[in-house]
């Protein structure tokens, strides 16, 4: 294992919290992992699970975003193409050429990736309020394409996607069944980010953040990590899209609206930046939020605008952060 | 004052907890009464189509279960209501987690062509009933109808063929269209095109408007007003419609003659905007509270709707949709209208509906409930003699030719 030049091997004596002791988990978040884990799996025998496909997707959404934003210190304001352009072709995919859904999900994050390519390759020349505006002009072109193009059905939306058979064997219709698809994808996702964020191409991206000049000198063609971890992070944020479009059984222009790109920074900053765990914990804060006080309408908006201020102000660790600090853990 | 963290943390769980405690949305359903029928009200409640629909369309489903005698019968009825945001994934979450959770029966009104078709697809594979009054789409009744959706008040197709055919026959021969630069404004356009043509119109040009974003229409009704059409089609909708009506009022092109043709224009949105600014216009809809005794009497029962606002013909829609529902309930026993929503629908169409807001009409096997549509033109300040006295009748269209002929929808529940 390449589990880093700044763990330590494990002592047999009494380990320190900060050791790796699983899979690049320090002791807290391996704890932290396995409680995610049973929640996971026992939270469908409980809460209704088209809510909890909703929140994973939106977990796993914001975990990529966190790895850009968390790790190497880019703010994109401009996700939600990479997202909502996932949930298109998976749900075109689906519902027009009548491909599985594996197919289908692989699709929408291939298309995320590619995305990501020239709109990284752009948005890395630039860094601070000019990567931001960069990353949102080019969402806001892919949102423009969608009104207009034919197969994205304009303001319909992608409607009724099939959700078909899992490797044309297993049944997908019932919300039970493609739960655990998600949470499948979604435990996936969320474990390939931390190896990432845990591997010697994840400490050069701290390096980075922390001191670009010094990474450079060091002899990293940082550009190059850049962009790594941008198309790494469209294309699990085009996974998102396309397991929520085959979830949800729709793809709209809701999915590819800068609100979106809005949302997932709020989420990400609620839950906690860069911490590896808090984009989930934010994503399942904001949903639920929204879910559960739909009937206030647009009041909606303002009560997520005080959080975010009450966020920036009093909780800058976030939610996971904080518990973090208090508990003196990392997670 | 300082803001420190405690103080946020205090103020932030009391602002959370009050509105907590006043009642999430979705309470689950307590102990399924075997003999209660739930209705929701999906539709906008906090935007541009609040008024048409709104807390207006509850106001009028209320007084349906009121006026039905149904819970005389010993069946109770509740009504829940939420808001979609004009958003089909809001709108679908919705739908779904009533079905899923809430017991709901039937979802009434539903503003919004999009959020529409994905509630009748969930309707349909929950076998669950949808009466529709507040969208406009055709595809409803036609290439995506479902034997669990009624589409009740009014559709396009009744638009373009009352404000296009009808208005030629009035003296409307020559157009010009300000359209929406996508699928629903190119929609519009295209079906009102062919009903100026069919009734020997012409259409001399036409300019399409960037969607979403276009705020200045001055540039685009100069264009019209140098066509010298006739009529102005507005093939637009909402925000786009109310501002392309007001800056017409500034260019004065309705008092020099020209006719607007509002294809998307509520009575709800007369009142907003004043006779002033609307006089002139000219819409078609198949309900005004000042049509006949009927109607009045209807209008004075319902009481002023939230807001102050006499009824739209969506709100009336969703009251007459209820009631008739509800007499195929009474009629066919709750326990069969509870078990399959295509068998109420079917039960619905059945029988003949009769109203107050809409006089006599029936359900056709699409779905589609037939009944008259109204060419009206708003009138000015000065022919105005009071509160609410919007419209002068110009034609009345009867219910067979209203709406698009049955076998040429599209429809797979019809056989050719």
């Amino acid at each position: 294992m390449a589990e880093g030049s700044i763990a330590t091997a494990p002592s047999p004596g009494a380990p320190s919290v900060d050791e790796e002791v699983f899979f690049g988990f320090t002791r807290p978040q391996a704890a932290a992992f396995l409680a995610l884990v049973v929640i996971v799996v026992a939270s469908p025998f409980v809460i209704y699970p088209f809510f909890l496909m909703k929140l994973l997707c939106f977990a796993l959404f914001a975990c990529a975003f966190n790895l850009l934003i968390g790790y190497v210190g880019l703010l994109s304001f401009g996700h939600a193409a990479y997202f909502g352009m996932g949930a298109y072709v998976s749900g075109y995919a689906a519902k027009e050429w009548g491909v599985t859904p594996e197919v289908a999900i692989l699709l929408g994050g291939a298309t995320g990736a590619l995305l990501g390519i020239p709109f990284g390759w752009l948005a890395i020349r630039r860094t601070g309020i000019y990567f931001a505006m960069i990353t949102l002009a080019l969402a806001q072109m892919v949102y423009f394409f969608c009104v207009q193009a034919p197969f994205t059905g304009g303001e319909d939306g992608i409607q009724a996607i099939p959700r078909r058979s899992l490797f044309g064997v297993f049944s997908l219709d019932s919300d039970f069944a493609m739960y655990w698809v998600v949470a499948g994808v979604f435990l996936g996702g969320f474990l390939l980010i931390h190896r990432v964020v845990h591997s010697p191409f994840g400490q050069v991206l701290k390096a980075i953040r922390d001191n670009e000049p010094r990474a450079i000198s060091l002899g990293y063609r940082t550009d190059d990590y850049k962009l790594m971890a941008f198309v790494l992070s469209a294309g699990i944020a085009g996974l998102a899209g396309a397991v929520k479009a085959l979830a949800m059984k729709i793809a709209t222009l809701t999915d590819v609206l800068w609100t979106m790109s809005g949302e997932v920074v709020l989420m990400s900053l609620v839950g906690g930046l860069g911490t590896i765990f808090g984009p989930v914990a934010g994503a399942a804060f904001i949903v639920t939020m929204q879910t559960y006080l739909a009937e206030f309408g647009a009041w909606v908006l303002v009560i997520q605008g005080v959080i975010f201020i009450a966020a920036v102000l009093a909780f800058r660790r976030g939610l996971v952060g904080e518990v973090g600090h208090l508990l003196k853990v990392k997670l | 004052m300082s803001l420190d963290r405690r103080s946020i943390i205090k103020g932030a769980v009391g602002a959370a907890t009050l509105p907590a405690l006043g009642g999430l949305p979705y309470r689950s359903a307590r102990a399924q009464a075997a003999n209660t029928i739930r209705i929701g009200v999906l539709n906008d409640q906090s935007g541009l189509y609040r008024d048409i629909s709104g807390p207006g369309s509850t106001h009028a489903v209320q007084m349906a279960v009121r006026e039905s005698g149904i819970t005389q019968r010993g069946i109770n009825v509740e009504v829940v209501q939420a808001d979609h945001q004009n958003r089909p994934d809001v709108g679908s979450t919705v739908a779904r987690q009533w079905y899923d959770q809430n017991g709901i029966d039937v979802i009434v009104d539903v503003p919004t062509s999009s959020v529409a078709l994905a509630v009748s697809t969930i309707t349909r594979e929950k076998n669950k009933l949808f009466i529709n009054s507040g969208a406009a789409t055709s595809d409803l009744t036609g290439s995506a109808c479902s034997p669990n959706t009624i589409h009740w008040t009014y559709d396009t197709y009744m638009l373009a063929k009352g404000t296009g055919g009808a208005m030629v026959a009035a003296g409307g021969r020559t157009w010009f269209f300000i359209t929406a630069d996508y699928a629903f404004g190119h929609a519009l356009e295209r079906d009102t095109t062919a009903f100026v043509n069919a009734a020997g119109g012409r259409v001399l040009g036409g300019v399409r408007t960037p969607f979403p974003g276009t705020t200045d229409f001055s540039s685009f009704l100069q264009q019209a007003q140098r066509s010298r059409a006739n009529v102005i089609g507005l093939a637009n909708a909402g925000g786009d419609t109310i501002n392309s009506i007001k800056q017409a009022a500034e260019f004065r092109i309705t008092r020099g003659g020209t006719k607007l043709a509002g294809l998307l224009v509520f009575v709800t949105d007369v009142h907003s905007l004043g006779l002033e600014v609307a006089q002139g216009l000219v819409v078609t809809e198949s309900f005004y509270w000042d049509l006949n005794d009927r109607t009045r009497a209807f209008t004075q029962r319902l009481g002023a709707t939230p807001g102050n606002l006499r009824p739209s013909m969506v709100q009336a829609g969703c009251y007459s949709g209820v009631l008739h529902y509800l007499k195929a309930v009474a009629d066919m026993g709750v326990a069969a209208a509870k078990a399959s929503g295509a068998e109420a629908a079917n039960r619905m169409k059945a029988m003949p509906t009769s109203d107050d807001a809409f006089g006599e009409g029936t359900v056709r096997p699409d779905g589609r409930k037939v009944h008259p549509a109204y060419l009206f033109e708003v009138k000015t300040p000065a022919e105005s003699r009071g509160a609410w006295d919007y419209y002068k009748l110009v034609s009345t269209i009867p219910a067979n030719e209203a709406f698009r002929p049955i076998t040429e929808g599209g429809c797979s529940l019809v056989r050719s």
